[in-house]
């Protein structure tokens, strides 16, 4: 039948699809390399012919070997390449702890406005007070989301802002005087967490969570010691769950001496529902590119702006925004402030255009809007773990999760299906799969983050293809997971060989002759 | 809100399904007196049109680079971008993909970063290039933490004509790091001697060109003493387009080659996102930080990209990573590579050729205006002027005759009194004869 309902002719189908020549599939072409395809002496751009004349100090440069593609064949090129990309606006993306929401066009269009996109981070400052504008406003609405009092913008993405927060802590601990040399990170953390900390010189002690993936304070006060330096906590925690202690752990932390750094990147959780501020956080990184919807990009550009408690905040690094009797204006040299800022973490100001993105969605949503988000991005996913969990094993019991909900793979057992197998069959359903092995608490971890983009109707379909693979793996369906994906534009890839014998660029095939000397 | 599918009717259903009474169940583990009570205190949600306006009223107060008379450059420069690099990412494949993890379905993303990898490592003539880091400072600060592991050591030295801000980002990294940054003074005349201050203890020498000042330095020299005291030579370009006409750190004897990439591909953007390139020597590989593409094949025997020598990287190394460093420059990376793609080598010498002559044109006219000296005998597309009196205030002046015409040292530098009459001035394919013309009649006002 086709969409009109009208009967059509059955056609005789080849029971085997078969091979085609060009090994192409339709839709699917398949792409060379540029360095294949493109040729030194071509370009896709036209640049007048300059005058000829040199101050380059005999440093001339002969070849490089850079192949050049006319428009046409570039525009083709990367088209066929997205064609092999799975993205958001594809389908389902549950990847649990990268909050892959909705990325709205408003926001791209807001950040090529020239006065935003077309302006230079070394022009005059009298030149560009809307920029300053909008820094300032940014600054306002993250404090305010996260009750506290300062923020740093600077940092270009989480792992930067772990760096920012925690040299922050440093900073002030050097002011008090003192050298402490442990951080604790409890064992369900993103693998940032202990590698910005060791980054900076200190000894990570792993903090166990207890049986129902929540940390105690009572095992925290255990590793308190005047040594520890802070404590680096997810919440929501990795396993989707909310530290429902975090208060006390902060008391406790606190009457060490010691400092509450918070990972952010589960705020999407929260937002509008409780600040960070009212539990004890003195500094909190926020994903601008997870929380509020600057797109991911196949892995950035992000922003990681740090929301600092009053302890903290005369130690946020440069450059920062103050209005002043003079009105707004950039500080950019310690020079210039009473504040004790720790230095500087990169280059210019910061995402200017990851603000503005942000800035667009924060002002779309509104306070009324963010909170909806929030509470249907965990309606979202305790609908999936309520619809899932009489087939798949829940690690903490069937409790409420958070914004993401985390299954093992004890209901896998025996059945000869691995969790790696089981996101591959996901891929032929046409769904992104959710992250794997990761926290590394729980064995076999599968972490779902519908996100609040999903609609019921998506999710019910999400749910059904997932409940059909489930069943199909316990029925002992196995060439189905373990050959999976079948139907993607590569077939499982060998891992193995590209870290054994690594090839990381492209470089000129050997001649013929050559190669067999 | 339109960006929320569900409906009040959804919502009631599925607190039924999961046997809620209300949402507030959900939020259970939220200690009961910290919850907000009510909203933020922060305006209510606009429609599409509302936030056109308000943004578009704060976008407005500002100049943008296109607009007038541009000559603004230390780190970030105003280049033309094809029509096509902006469209094709903002392709949603592209645009809304993440970390391509699962490599089946994100061979269009490990497909680029590989040609990537290839195209920075051809342009810096370097055997291998990492997919990116954020921007060139912070990869500057990454190939010092990196040049310790290798050599053992902890002691960093700086050339003086390094950016500002990149000893700023280098010294902030090393300093909470427990790692020692030596710092010669500025040079704007060019002439610093860095191979006097190379000895033993030395892990790594930053050398920038071109530098900061603009002018352009041969690092063989650097690159032979630093090898015979046991240290790396780390090259820093921030201006990568100068790489289509100057010889590359890669054939100089540099170790590591770092840089930023924005002028490729990338706008202004007020400082960021950009992409930082990163490449080194083959050698050195498994200690680099950040993403590696490499190629492999599936099970039907296709080529196909994946991530690899992952075990470098947080996410499975935790505390003995070689950096922390997770989101890196995607989609900037991208552009880059596109705008590249369509360059090719022919495109790329002759744009460089452009801005080279562009600048040669600008230095001559500013040149004879009463009052200026150019302080450099080599640059390629940015120099450096001495003018009478205050850079900072003729900077301001210009921009007041609606010039904005370069960086004031004193920006980058404010504590250095021999610095304060200099300004950096930096010229490219987007100037024209008039640009230029009204550049110098403006400056002849000013200083007259």
């Amino acid at each position: 039948m086709n969409r009109q309902g009208r009967p059509t002719e059955p056609v005789q189908a080849l029971s085997v699809a078969p091979e085609t020549f060009t090994g192409n599939r339709g839709l699917r072409i398949e792409e060379a390399l540029i360095f294949e395809t493109g040729r030194t002496d071509v370009t896709g751009v036209d640049v007048e012919e300059p005058k000829r004349a040199s101050r380059l100090g005999n440093l001339e440069r002969k070849e490089i070997g850079l192949p050049g593609l006319s428009e046409p064949e570039a525009v083709r090129h990367y088209v066929r390449l997205s064609r092999m990309n799975y993205g958001i606006d594809s389908g389902v993306f549950p990847l649990g702890s990268c909050t892959m929401k909705h990325n709205p066009r408003l926001n791209e269009k807001m950040a090529r406005l020239p006065g935003f996109g077309d302006i230079h981070p070394l022009q005059p400052q009298s030149t560009v007070p809307g920029a300053l504008e909008l820094i300032a406003e940014l600054s306002r609405w993250l404090c305010e989301l996260t009750g506290m009092p300062a923020v740093a913008l600077s940092p270009k993405a989480g792992a930067h802002g772990e760096l920012c927060g925690m040299m922050a802590i440093k900073a002030a601990l050097t002011a008090r005087g003192e050298k402490r040399s442990v951080v604790l990170v409890p064992e369900s953390a993103h693998g940032t967490n202990p590698a910005t900390a060791a980054l900076l010189g200190y000894r990570v002690e792993a903090v166990p969570a207890r049986e129902d993936g929540t940390v105690d304070p009572e095992e925290v006060k255990k590793h308190l010691s005047p040594d520890v330096a802070a404590i680096m906590l997810t919440n929501p925690n990795t396993c989707g769950l909310f530290e429902r202690d975090v208060v006390a752990i902060a008391d406790a932390v606190h009457a060490a001496g010691a400092y509450f750094y918070a990972d952010g990147a589960n705020f999407n959780a929260i937002v509008g529902k409780v600040r960070p501020g009212d539990l004890g956080v003195d500094a909190m990184h926020i994903n601008l590119h997870k929380t509020f919807s600057t797109p991911h990009g196949g892995g950035g550009p992000g922003a990681g702006p740090v929301t600092l408690s009053a302890a903290l905040a005369p130690f946020a690094p440069l450059p920062y925004v103050v209005n002043d009797k003079d009105g707004l204006r950039l500080i950019e040299h310690a020079s210039d402030t009473q504040r004790k800022p720790f230095g500087r973490m990169c280059a210019f100001h910061g995402q200017m255009g990851m603000f503005v993105r942000a800035m667009s969605y924060m002002l779309a949503h509104g306070a009324d809007g963010m909170r909806q988000a929030s509470e249907d991005a965990v309606l979202n996913a305790n609908y999936v773990r309520a619809a899932l969990s009489d087939l798949m094993s829940l690690p903490f019991g069937d409790r409420p999760c958070m914004h993401e909900v985390l299954f093992d793979d004890r209901w896998l057992e025996g059945s000869g299906v691995s969790t790696l197998d089981f996101a591959k069959a996901m891929i032929d359903e046409g769904y992104h799969p959710m992250t794997m092995y990761f926290p590394l608490v729980v064995h076999g971890a599968m972490l779902i983050e519908p996100t609040e983009s999903e609609g019921k109707a998506s999710l019910d379909l999400f749910i059904a293809a997932l409940r059909d693979l489930a069943m199909a793996a316990k029925r002992g369906d196995t060439a189905r997971f373990s050959g999976a994906p079948y139907y993607a534009p590569r077939r499982r890839l060998d891992e193995t060989r590209a870290a054994r014998q690594p090839v990381l660029r492209w470089t000129r095939p050997m001649p013929q002759k050559e190669a067999a000397e | 809100m339109r960006y929320l599918p569900l409906t009040p009717e959804d919502r009631s259903e599925m607190l039924a399904r999961i046997g809620v009474a209300g949402i507030d169940a959900l939020f259970a583990d939220i200690p009961a007196g910290k919850r907000l009570k009510s909203l933020p205190d922060l305006p209510l949600t606009k429609s599409e049109i509302e936030v056109e306006r308000t943004l578009g009223g704060i976008a407005g107060k500002n100049i943008a680079a296109g607009s007038v008379p541009f000559f603004v450059g230390c780190g970030a420069y105003k280049h033309h971008v094809p029509a096509s690099v902006d469209h094709l990412i903002q392709r949603s494949e592209f645009l809304t993909s993440y970390t391509p993890y699962q490599p089946e379905i994100a061979q269009g993303t490990l497909h680029y970063l590989f040609e990537f990898q290839t195209q920075v490592a051809l342009l810096t003539g370097m055997e291998v290039a990492n997919a990116s880091m954020y921007d060139g400072s912070t990869a500057t600060a990454e190939a010092v933490l990196m040049a310790h592991r290798i050599t053992k050591r902890k002691k960093a030295l700086l050339a003086g004509n390094l950016h500002p801000h990149y000893r700023e980002t280098v010294e902030t990294v090393s300093g909470m790091s427990d790692h020692a940054v030596v710092a010669l003074p500025p040079a704007p005349r060019g002439a610093e001697d860095i191979l006097g201050a190379i000895d033993k203890e030395t892990s790594c020498v930053v050398v920038q060109t071109p530098d900061v000042y603009g002018h352009l330095h041969d690092l063989r020299p650097i690159a032979e003493k630093a090898h015979a005291a046991g240290a790396l030579l780390i090259a820093v370009v921030t201006e990568v387009v100068s790489l289509g006409l100057v010889t590359p750190p890669g054939e100089m004897g540099a170790d590591i080659v770092v840089g930023e990439g924005q002028s490729i591909g990338n706008g202004l953007n007020f400082g960021g996102p950009y992409v930082g390139l990163f490449a080194s020597r083959l050698k050195h590989v498994r200690q680099m930080p950040g993403r590696l593409a490499g190629e492999t094949v599936d099970a039907e025997g296709k080529r196909g990209f994946v991530l690899t020598l992952s075990t470098r990287e947080q996410h499975i190394r935790r505390e003995k990573a070689t950096s922390n460093i997770c989101t890196n420059s995607g989609l900037c990376t991208l552009a880059f590579s596109i705008h590249l793609s369509l360059l090719g080598e022919a495109g790329l010498r002759r744009l460089a050729q452009v801005n080279h002559a562009n600048a040669l044109l600008l230095a001559e006219m500013l040149g004879a205006v009463p009052g200026v000296d150019l302080m450099n005998s080599t640059f390629f597309n940015e120099f450096t002027i001495r003018v009478r009196g205050d850079a900072a205030e003729v900077i301001e002046k210009l921009a007041a005759r609606g010039i904005l015409g370069g960086v004031p040292a004193s920006r980058l530098d404010p504590m250095r009194p021999e610095l304060r009459d200099l300004i950096i001035v930096a010229a490219t394919e987007m100037n024209t004869d008039d640009d230029r013309a009204a550049y110098a009649d403006a400056l002849k006002e000013v200083l007259a």
